[in-house]
């Protein structure tokens, strides 16, 4: 919609680009951004205004204000992963999924705040801070203390975003821009967006390029896109997705970018419910949720049938051991002398490679290093390594043989329940809440599989509950085409920030979503 | 004393001669700028990727079938852990697990006595071949207590060639090795040339008696020419001998060629086996290649490598060069190995026969005698050499048509070597070296002689 109003010559790109940044200073709050690139979003929004005048724009995306998690590279503009190893660094090149949005006229806000290096459900482990999920403030929420002013004292109640892509899940959610990438290992795009009411894409393995994304997990991360509707999803994807010759995991196939049908009838669906995603912890909220999802596809005339995925309940452990030894791989290019931290101990190479290393990673990230390192030991690498790389294929071959029974796409909850107060959250550390709340997320990783969450209804505490939707290896369009559908049907509320009203002429209010519908 | 066997196996690395490295398209350029050639992958910089070079691949495989190895049609990447200034991302990529090429076989010749006059081949077995990446060079200052770490050579390809313990002394492994060297320079896989570090070899060196189990082995590094490896091996199977002849035990410890002192000594950085904790490389597909029958009808050429299309390619390896030469030439198979272990000597030497009359099998004597002779008192090269093949040929068949002696001959050779510019021509009339002809002239100064020598005639005849 809003495409279509710049393209109407309703809003300028520069108009749109500067209520974007006047929003991020007023919910500066949220803590969501961890660098604003004011001067070269006006000058892409400039650019792209003179376009538009011209009657050329470079296609949907021309104009639109977007941002990006920062463990994505950016030409000029600094990229931390939110760590003190990459505090002040700033990348000679732009990430290829950077670099396809600025091609296509996209403007870039700045970078979003995370969990240090991607390791994190809370987006609540950067040395930046947490980010606060904006449903906090919302009118809807029921807990938060009647605040004075925006002060972050005053609401000692507001809830995490989930992570690790927390910083762009709040950024969209807010209204601050119109898309935003996030990065999913474990289910780091899509638990933020459940907990912050957004539509969260984890894309198949293979479909868009890792290149310039600092990696987690080689063999499971993926961009993720944060957008208001699944329909700017698909645009975004479209704008993305497609071999690249620096990435040797993609595919070599041609991708072609679609529009969503909009579908009617969905008679000839079977969505598939796995019941091991009836999972220990799961809110009797979000179960009844699941289950009244289930009856509205069942009444509108699907299949709907009860599924086993029987190795999920490995999936957990096997990640752990697989994500620990590859983040101890990844993490041994940090050593201080080409790029990033260095320590001043200067008494030895090793003794300074140490320091950095102590210095520029927190707990979590060493943590899970020496724990990868212990599972790649020569004694250990079978038992530990190996072993799960089988397990992890028993996963996969779940969803392959589900998939092959017929059923076109499989029904879950995002997340245990809704979001928690950030307070209740850190009483547990990382690790266990990541074991936690990855469950429901983390096998599609595995097995490389396209999966989408989905707003679905406010919880009782009036916060997002969001339901995943899992599809078939390169079957996006079909996945998002289920999702868009069950969107319409359940009609999840917009957000009411006090803020954003303030700031809205019309734009934010009316236009939810960024592209042509 | 009960005899010892030596037994030694070595493992080495070859630089792979392309444009650009194995994983990142800088270039591959020798003693060029510091950190002139480093891409971002080079320098490890967070969310690059490795992209695998083309050529790399067919070097290797090339390298494989000329070792009569089997070229595995799907070889994986790994991981190799540790951390060291000149290897920017903590991790070497190379191929544990299965690597490209296994279970080859190298055949080298070796002369019985110095003469040159007998040669007995040998068989060393080529374990396998993988491919790796080279890591950047590191320089000690110690005066300033600084490490300067150049990454210019950081990534570029190696093919790493290990040889079964095949073998049994220094001027074995010379020999193996400098076959080796001339097949990758054949193939144009690896320029090979040691000085400039394109080829690295570490020797595994062990003693055992007869009938026992193999002793423990050293690795002995730092090795910059053939002519040290030799050596260094016969210098450690010396010291080994004597170390467990005076009840010593040997330790399986890595030692560095000291060439001033001729002898090896361990090196200090090796404490202890270090655990690699190698991985699986995540951003690589494993490597498929194709050969004639596997490759699907519809692949594109530019994205495959077909075995069967390489192998149809393979120039004229050393040894076939070599029988070549006998056959077409009549020389020995001794004369074979110099002409092709000198660069460029057999194009010299088939220059010269084409020019001359003279048959090959004397002019080879000329090549090898007189010209490789002077070419090694003065350290020159070939291509260096002051004589050109027409020159040397022009000489020849004035010594083929008799109008001048071998002994004259050689008198010519040593003016021509002095590279004035004249023809053989010009210095036999310059030096009156012409051989008469007339049978009347040498009638008479044969007759001025005997009458000149009465005495001496008188005591010949009685």
């Amino acid at each position: 919609q809003v495409s279509a109003a710049l393209r109407e010559g309703r809003v300028t790109p520069t108009e749109l680009c500067q209520k974007c940044l006047s929003l991020i200073k007023s919910t500066k709050f949220l803590n969501a951004y961890i660098t604003v690139a004011e001067e070269t979003a006006l000058k892409q929004a400039e650019e792209s205004e003179k376009r538009y005048r011209r009657g050329q724009p470079l296609g949907v995306l021309d104009g639109i204000p977007v941002a990006v998690k920062d463990n994505f590279n950016t030409a000029g503009i600094e990229t931390t992963c939110a760590s003190n190893m990459l505090k002040g660094y700033i990348s000679p090149y732009n990430a290829t999924v950077v670099q396809k949005l600025l091609d296509q006229g996209a403007v870039l806000l700045g970078k979003t705040n995370l969990d240090e290096f991607a390791m994190g459900s809370g987006s609540t482990d950067g040395i930046f801070g947490p980010v606060r999920n904006p449903w906090s403030y919302s009118s809807q929420y029921k807990e938060k203390s009647v605040p004075k002013s925006h002060s972050e004292d005053k609401e000692s109640n507001w809830v995490i975003t989930g992570g690790s892509s927390g910083g762009s899940a709040a950024a969209v959610s807010s209204f601050t821009c119109f898309a935003a990438l996030g990065s999913d290992t474990g289910g780091s795009t899509r638990n933020p967006a459940a907990h912050c009411g957004v539509v969260g894409l984890k894309p198949t393995y293979g479909l868009i390029s890792r290149h310039g994304l600092i990696p987690l997990v080689n063999s499971m991360d993926v961009p993720g896109i944060l957008t208001r509707c699944v329909d700017d999803a698909a645009v975004v994807l479209g704008s993305l997705a497609g071999h690249d010759p620096k990435d040797s995991t993609t595919i070599q196939d041609n991708f072609k970018p679609f529009e969503l049908p909009n579908l009617t009838d969905v008679s000839k669906l079977s969505i598939g419910i796995p019941k091991e995603y009836h999972a220990p912890g799961l809110s009797s909220e979000i179960l009844a949720l699941w289950s009244k999802a289930a009856d509205l596809f069942k009444n509108a005339g699907a299949k709907v049938i009860e599924v086993s995925l029987p190795h999920t309940r490995y999936s957990i452990v096997c990640y752990h051991v697989l994500c620990t030894a590859e983040v101890a791989s990844n993490m041994a290019r940090f050593d201080g002398l080409e790029y990033g931290h260095r320590s001043d101990m200067n008494e030895s190479t090793e003794s300074m490679y140490a320091a950095t290393r102590r210095e520029g990673f927190n707990d979590v990230v060493r943590g899970r290093i020496l724990s990868g390192n212990y599972f790649l030991l020569k004694q250990n690498y079978e038992d530990y390594f190996v072993k799960a790389q089988k397990v992890r294929r028993l996963i996969a071959s779940d969803f392959v043989k589900v998939f092959r029974s017929g059923v076109d796409v499989l029904l879950t909850p995002t997340t245990l329940s809704d979001a928690v107060p950030y307070m209740e959250f850190i009483k547990e550390d990382n690790r266990t809440r990541s074991t936690q709340d990855d469950i429901l997320t983390q096998a599609a990783n595995m097995a490389g599989l396209p999966a989408i969450n989905v707003p679905t209804a406010l919880s009782e505490r009036g916060l997002p509950v969001g339901l995943q939707f899992i599809g078939r290896s390169f079957q996006e369009k079909q996945l998002l085409t289920v999702a868009k559908w069950f969107e319409k049907q359940v009609k999840f509320p917009m957000i009411q920030l006090e803020v954003v009203k303030k700031h809205d002429h019309g734009v934010f209010q009316h236009q939810k979503s960024a592209s042509v519908s | 004393l009960a005899p010892w066997v030596p037994v030694v196996g070595l493992e080495i690395h070859a630089q792979i001669s392309s444009n650009s490295k194995l994983f990142s398209g800088s270039q591959v350029q020798f003693a060029a700028p510091p950190n002139s050639l480093v891409s971002f992958f080079d320098a490890s910089l967070p969310g690059t990727l490795p992209v695998l070079n083309r050529r790399c691949v067919e070097a290797a495989v090339m390298t494989g079938l000329a070792l009569n190895c089997s070229i595995n049609k799907k070889s994986l990447f790994d991981r190799k852990h540790y951390f060291y200034a000149d290897l920017p991302a903590g991790y070497q990529i190379t191929q544990q697990r299965v690597p490209i090429a296994v279970n080859g076989s190298l055949s080298y010749s070796l002369c019985i006595d110095n003469k040159m006059s007998q040669m007995v081949t040998k068989t060393v077995r080529i374990k396998q071949i993988q491919l790796e990446q080279d890591s950047g060079k590191s320089l000690h200052d110690d005066t300033r207590s600084q490490t300067l770490v150049d990454l210019n050579r950081a990534g570029v390809g190696l093919m790493e060639v290990v040889m079964e313990p095949d073998m049994c002394c220094g001027e074995e492994a010379a020999a193996a090795v400098r076959e080796l060297q001339l097949i990758l320079q054949t193939l144009g896989s690896s320029q090979a040339v040691m000085a400039e570090g394109q080829l690295r070899v570490d020797a595994n060196v062990s003693v055992h008696h007869p009938g026992e189990p193999y002793g423990v082995r050293t690795e002995v590094k730092n090795i910059n020419s053939i002519r040290f490896l030799a050596k260094a091996v016969d210098y450690e199977i010396q010291r080994q001998i004597e170390e467990l002849e005076s009840g010593g035990t040997i330790l399986n410890e890595t030692r560095a060629f000291d060439s001033k002192l001729g002898c090896t000594v361990p090196m200090r950085d090796k404490e202890g086996k270090q655990d690699y904790r190698f991985m699986p490389e995540p951003n690589l597909p494993p490597l498929i290649l194709y050969d004639a029958k596997s490759l699907p009808a519809n692949m594109n050429h530019q994205q495959v490598v077909n075995i069967d299309w390489i192998h149809e390619r393979l120039p004229d390896l050393p040894s076939v060069k070599r029988a070549k030469l006998v056959e077409h030439y009549g020389i020995l198979p001794e004369h074979s190995f110099t002409l092709l272990n000198e660069d460029g000597l057999t194009e010299f030497f088939e220059n010269v026969v084409k020019e001359t009359q003279m048959k090959p099998k004397k002019v080879i004597g000329w090549i090898l005698k007189d010209l490789l002779g002077y070419l090694k008192q003065h350290s020159l090269t070939v291509k260096e050499s002051p004589v050109s093949s027409l020159l040397l040929a022009d000489l020849l068949n004035l010594l083929e048509k008799k109008e001048i002696s071998s002994t004259a001959a050689k008198q010519v050779f040593a003016e021509l070597w002095k590279g004035e510019g004249k023809t053989p021509l010009e210095i036999v009339k310059e030096k009156k070296l012409e051989l008469m002809q007339d049978q009347k002239e040498l009638e008479e100064i044969c007759q001025a002689v005997i009458d000149g020598h009465e005495n001496e005639v008188i005591t010949m005849v009685l």
